[in-house]
């Protein structure tokens, strides 16, 4: 199943979408389907390169300006578009984002503002009642992965080594706080939070399910079931658990989170 | 008199305690509790008892009220796990409250430069749930955001404010994802140049992020000043549209900008004039 795409998101997008119905007209570098999951609607969305982006520093796949607005545009269009449904379509996010864009236009046009359109738009679909799952093929990084996927009921990864979920890179993590690369590698291997890899993230309670894909560029039959399959009940789970986020909380990782919690309630 | 109380000068918790209703504050999960960040000890970080985060309940006009602020003073504002925890449930029972009948209101001070790269990944989930809380609270009641300086907000941090009902920030203020830093490492220094203070303060300033819509109040750096825009913020309702909703409004002024152009001072006025926003 191997075929020429720009990147992992734009291959599974590509992979997941077979037969749907793709939605045209805007920036070529946010793709959208809404296609179905073991008999049920579902729209994908996935942020892909452009080469040829209109703002450079959003070419190779980062969340930049017309992406955080163009998300937060097809995200609301489904929701509104649903809105007499009692059955809200699903919304999988196909996650595979380098970064934010990092550039002076992004800052100056308030590019903050744009991935809060996002992140909005995800956070207002979920509480609307849409299932919305995040499936990370890629990388997940910092303020693109809070605009694109993030606000998801439900976050699915891949093990594999390309798969990375951080709040920086780590040349900047390491020149921001005053340390070296090694240094950064070094502490990061005992303080599970600072890892890289996504077994020490899996540590921290945020998944809903690791899957082992042999080859994330050249899936398999079975794996592109398994994977079809994965999403489907955790759409349903969703659907029967509600709209919040407090199925992340249950790890010893991040006991912190749930005592904070626990005696803010007891105080308030 | 509080009159000539500079609010920039003020810490977290004083900022809080004067924002509240006179005699109204009462500070949850303060500093003799002690729940302090359990990572940054290993790392041999001197950690702070409230984690550089203030949560106070009280009541502004009389209505009950939560206000969160970040203590800038603290690892730059950093969101650690249990700093973003407690702003995180702050605004969760808020939003319960208000589920329930109990009309709570809720403003943020974001002296922020972001997740604590110290305890990252954690950060980071917690400014996630921030977002969502945000989003669940400002369907019932203005969720109204300070920016005051001198930290700025910054990070994942400002996409929280870009969700905010009613964003106030006053001249010091800076607003902006990406600190100069950052930007200037990942792509060059002809495309930001993070030691050129004058040019950044006109990219991310809070005037000029006032004047271009990415802020709704500007005051001046006095109490009764920021006290008096939120109260007004907080009479306005919940606003018709959000910020964050107005896809309709930005989407084409991007698209049609010839991007060709660096961006500066001049040419931010030019795509975003107040006078053309409902």
């Amino acid at each position: 199943m191997s075929t020429q795409t720009k990147s992992r998101g734009d291959y599974w997008f590509s992979l997941l979408t077979q037969g749907g119905e793709e939605r045209c007209g805007q920036c070529a570098s946010v793709r959208v389907a809404d296609g179905d999951l073991d008999g049920q609607a579902a729209r994908f969305i996935a942020v892909v390169p452009d080469a040829d982006n209109h703002y450079p520093r959003a070419a190779r796949g980062e969340v930049g300006l017309l992406e955080g607005w163009t998300l937060a545009q097809v995200v609301s269009e489904a929701v509104a578009a649903d809105q007499n449904q009692t059955q809200k379509r699903a919304i999988v996010a196909i996650i595979d984002v380098p970064s934010q864009a990092y550039g002076r236009r992004e800052e100056a046009f308030g590019i903050h503002q744009a991935l809060a359109g996002a992140a909005g738009a995800y956070a207002a679909a979920r509480l609307a009642g849409h299932p919305v799952i995040g499936l990370i093929v890629g990388k997940a990084m910092s303020g693109a992965f809070l605009a694109h996927g993030y606000q998801a009921n439900r976050l699915i990864a891949f093990n594999d080594d390309g798969v990375m979920i951080h709040a920086m890179g780590k040349a900047s993590a390491a020149r921001i706080t005053l340390r070296s690369v090694e240094a950064l590698e070094k502490l990061a291997a005992s303080i599970p939070p600072m890892a890289y890899d996504i077994g020490h993230y899996r540590s921290l309670g945020l998944l809903d399910q690791l899957l082992d894909i042999r080859d994330p560029q050249r899936a398999t039959q079975q794996e592109l079931a398994l994977v079809r399959q994965t999403l489907a009940t955790a759409i349903a789970d969703s659907r029967q658990q509600g709209c919040g986020l407090e199925n992340r909380l249950g790890a010893d990782n991040r006991r912190s989170s749930a005592l904070v919690r626990e005696r803010m309630r007891a105080e308030w | 008199m509080r009159e000539d109380l500079s609010f920039i000068e003020l810490s977290a918790r004083e900022r809080a305690r004067h924002l509240l209703d006179d005699g109204s504050f009462r500070e949850l999960l303060g500093p003799f509790e002690r729940i302090t960040s359990p990572w940054l000890e290993p790392q041999g970080i001197v950690t702070q008892a409230d984690d550089g985060m203030v949560v106070a309940k009280g009541t502004l006009n009389g209505q009950p009220a939560v206000v969160a602020a970040v203590e800038g003073a603290f690892q730059g504002g950093s969101m650690g796990e249990v700093s973003g925890a407690k702003m995180a449930a702050a605004l969760e029972l808020a939003a319960e409250d208000n589920r329930n009948g109990i009309p709570t209101q809720a403003v943020l001070l974001l002296e922020t430069g972001g997740v604590r790269l110290q305890e990252a990944n954690l950060g980071l989930a917690a400014i996630a749930d921030i977002h969502a809380a945000i989003a669940d609270l400002r369907r019932y009641t203005p969720v109204v955001g300070i920016i005051a300086g001198t930290v700025g907000c910054f990070g994942g941090m400002s996409i929280a404010a870009g969700l905010c009902s009613y964003l106030i920030v006053t001249r010091e203020a800076r607003l902006g994802l990406n600190g100069p830093q950052v930007i200037e490492q990942e792509a060059g220094i002809d495309e930001y140049d993070s030691r050129d203070r004058p040019f950044i303060w006109s990219m991310t300033g809070g005037e000029v992020r006032y004047r271009s819509g990415f802020a709704d109040v500007e005051v001046e750096d006095a109490l009764h000043q920021v006290r008096a825009a939120m109260l007004d913020c907080l009479a306005r309702g919940v606003p018709g549209q959000h910020r964050s909703e107005r896809y309709d409004y930005y989407l084409p002024k991007l698209t049609q900008f010839d991007s060709r152009q660096q961006a500066d001072a001049a040419v931010v006025a030019q795509l975003f004039t107040r006078e053309d926003r409902a």
